[in-house]
């Protein structure tokens, strides 16, 4: 099973103290702050909202790491849908496309998405288009289709259209984005909890928890917490290393490999 | 429904023991595949005398390595199963280090120009297109010539009272000046033939990102002349210094060398070249091309078979990592 570290910051925060975190972690999403300066400053009947947080803020990649899972949790105050959006950090992305020339294929097309979030995940109590409409999905950035990939290769929208759903697909596929109805579980009217599983191949980065309360079609609640991925031990040392000093990193690979073969035909000398 | 994440989510957690994490290619991996993977391409290094960068870099793509990081990898890894070969073929007397030297000397002049070649493809597009047509026209027509003569040459065997084949032609190429003799391959012949030899190599071996072994033992065999006992050896030699100026290139341009990834499977790799250095001595000559003639083929029919075939997805999708 994965490792679920459970860090002591675990039970409900202030919300006040939730303020700091968006700042400190540079949270893009103005919809999000905006919910945010609603849920504290707004008028009392929207202050009222939820409270959240996760068993644990740092998902450890270690050498045995193969996909790891954190529970995010959390009461709302009084009845109404949750959503949870997960974020990674951004990161430029080629999408091409082959087609047939002289035979054989080729890549003959490309649309390059500058800002496509690198993992993408969404977990919702009951089905997004029965808990909420479709110009709050689009404004709160909720559901991959309405995430805002904006290509920076010139296109006509036909064809960015089709690139962009070979995108989605493809990081579906690899576990990267995902979308996962009715994960969100309530316990009685006001708990909630929800589990969010990152596959082994996870980027790493500072993530963005979102959560909504989301009433009447509407949000009026929510709350953002951060979540690190990062690699720890002997992988962040050699990682880290190979970016450092790339130059002496690959004379001690060469090394190490040489070394390697020399030990390994000693055992064999005069057998 | 379960989406994929969920399934290699569960799938990880029911073996998780021997799943590894790979620091530069940034994905987890069973350590028995990836030794497996080292053990098999070992021991054909051991066998033929090619490095098996060819076989070895498509394979680490196929299980799920980043194609950059299976490049820089397999070099690496390369180097530590070169030296255990060469070990094992020099205490058999099996390597010929002067005309090793003479043809590494061509190879790295040769790699140099082939950067260039490499770096203006890849600012003009379709390196891979250019890669891929490449390893079919080298691999088939190599593969093709050693098998005819591989052939011919397992039937003359058969044959009673065939003619013995000579050692080599002389051609115009034993006309050449700078005349030296290279004892351990019975060779008297003009250094500036193996030094051609190995600029051509080195420059297909920086566009192709590989060792360049088994375009450097058909040449050694076919145009040099060179006994088949020594070529493994001799290659391997050569390989070890075209794979760690590979390896320290690719470290310090594109961080792309998991140094965890080619320790593991090296130690499949040493295992696998020590056993296959045996097998192959009990060879004949003739055998040992006509197997090599076999996967050489059988490579390239794969690569101009999936240039042609309609991909299940026209669509691919590449971070700026690739």
């Amino acid at each position: 099973m994965s490792r679920r570290h459970r860090s002591g910051c675990a039970e409900g925060r202030p919300v006040t103290l939730l303020l700091l975190s968006i700042d400190f972690d540079k949270a893009r999403s103005a919809a999000v702050f905006l919910a945010l300066w609603a849920l504290c400053f707004g008028q009392p009947a929207r202050a009222d909202g939820l409270v959240a947080d996760l068993t644990s803020h740092l998902i450890a990649i270690t050498t045995g790491f193969t996909g790891s899972s954190v529970v995010l949790f959390g009461a709302t105050d009084g009845p109404g849908d949750v959503i949870v959006a997960v974020r990674g950090p951004d990161r430029e992305m080629t999408v091409r496309r082959k087609s047939r020339v002289a035979g054989i294929w080729v890549n003959t097309q490309e649309v390059t998405f500058a800002n496509v979030p690198s993992f993408y995940a969404i977990a919702a109590s009951h089905p997004m288009s029965e808990i909420l409409s479709p110009a709050s999905s689009s404004f709160y950035r909720l559901g991959i289709a309405n995430l805002r990939l904006v290509a920076s290769t010139p296109a006509p929208s036909v064809v960015v259209d089709a690139f962009r759903s070979a995108l989605e697909r493809e990081q579906q596929q690899a576990g990267l984005f995902s979308e996962r109805i009715g994960k969100v579980d309530f316990l009685g009217e006001r708990l909630f909890r929800t589990t969010i599983a990152f596959p082994s191949n996870v980027p790493t980065g500072t993530y963005l928890v979102e959560v909504f309360l989301v009433r009447d079609k509407d949000v009026v609640g929510g709350q953002t917490t951060p979540l690190v991925v990062s690699k720890v031990g002997l992988d962040a040392t050699v990682f880290e290393f190979s970016v450092r000093q790339p130059g002496f990193y690959g004379a001690i690979a060469v090394l190490t490999a040489i070394m390697a073969g020399w030990l390994a035909s000693l055992p064999f000398r005069g057998a | 429904m379960q989406s994929s994440a969920q399934r290699q989510y569960l799938a990880g957690a029911l073996d998780s023991t021997m799943d590894i994490y790979l620091p530069i290619a940034e994905v987890s991996l069973d350590v028995l595949v990836l030794l497996g993977l080292g053990a098999a391409v070992g021991f054909l290094s051991g066998v033929f005398g090619v490095g098996g960068g060819f076989l070895l870099t498509p394979l680490l793509i196929f299980i799920g390595v980043p194609p950059t990081v299976a490049v820089a990898s397999s070099a690496n890894q390369l180097v530590g199963a070169s030296v255990s070969g060469v070990l094992a073929h020099w205490r058999r007397g099996n390597v010929d280090f002067k005309m090793g030297y003479v043809l590494l000397a061509g190879g790295l002049a040769g790699s140099f120009l082939g950067v260039w070649i490499f770096t203006l493809l890849k600012r003009l597009g379709q390196i891979e297109l250019t890669i891929s047509i490449c390893y079919v026209l080298l691999l088939g027509v190599l593969g093709g010539l050693m098998m005819v003569e591989s052939v011919r040459a397992l039937l003359r065997v058969h044959r009673p009272g065939a003619s013995r084949r000579r050692l080599h032609q002389h051609t115009w190429m034993h006309g050449l000046p700078l005349k030296a003799r290279f004892r351990r391959s019975r060779l008297y012949i003009s250094a500036l033939l193996p030094i051609g030899i190995g600029f051509v190599i080195g420059v297909f071996s920086a566009i192709l990102g590989i060792g360049g072994g088994f375009i450097m033992v058909p040449a050694m065999i076919y145009m040099l002349g060179m006994p088949t006992s020594v070529v493994p050896g001799t290659s391997l030699l050569q390989i070890i210094f075209v794979a760690a100026n590979v390896t320290v290139l690719q470290a310090y341009t594109n961080h792309t060398v998991d140094a965890v990834l080619a320790l593991v499977l090296l130690v499949g790799g040493v295992v696998g070249a020590r056993i296959g250095t045996r097998f192959g001595m009990r060879l004949r000559g003739e055998q040992l091309r006509f197997l090599l003639a076999l996967i050489v083929l059988a490579v390239a029919a794969k690569l101009a078979f999936d240039m042609t075939v309609q991909p299940a997805d026209l669509y691919s999708t590449a971070s700026e990592r690739g």
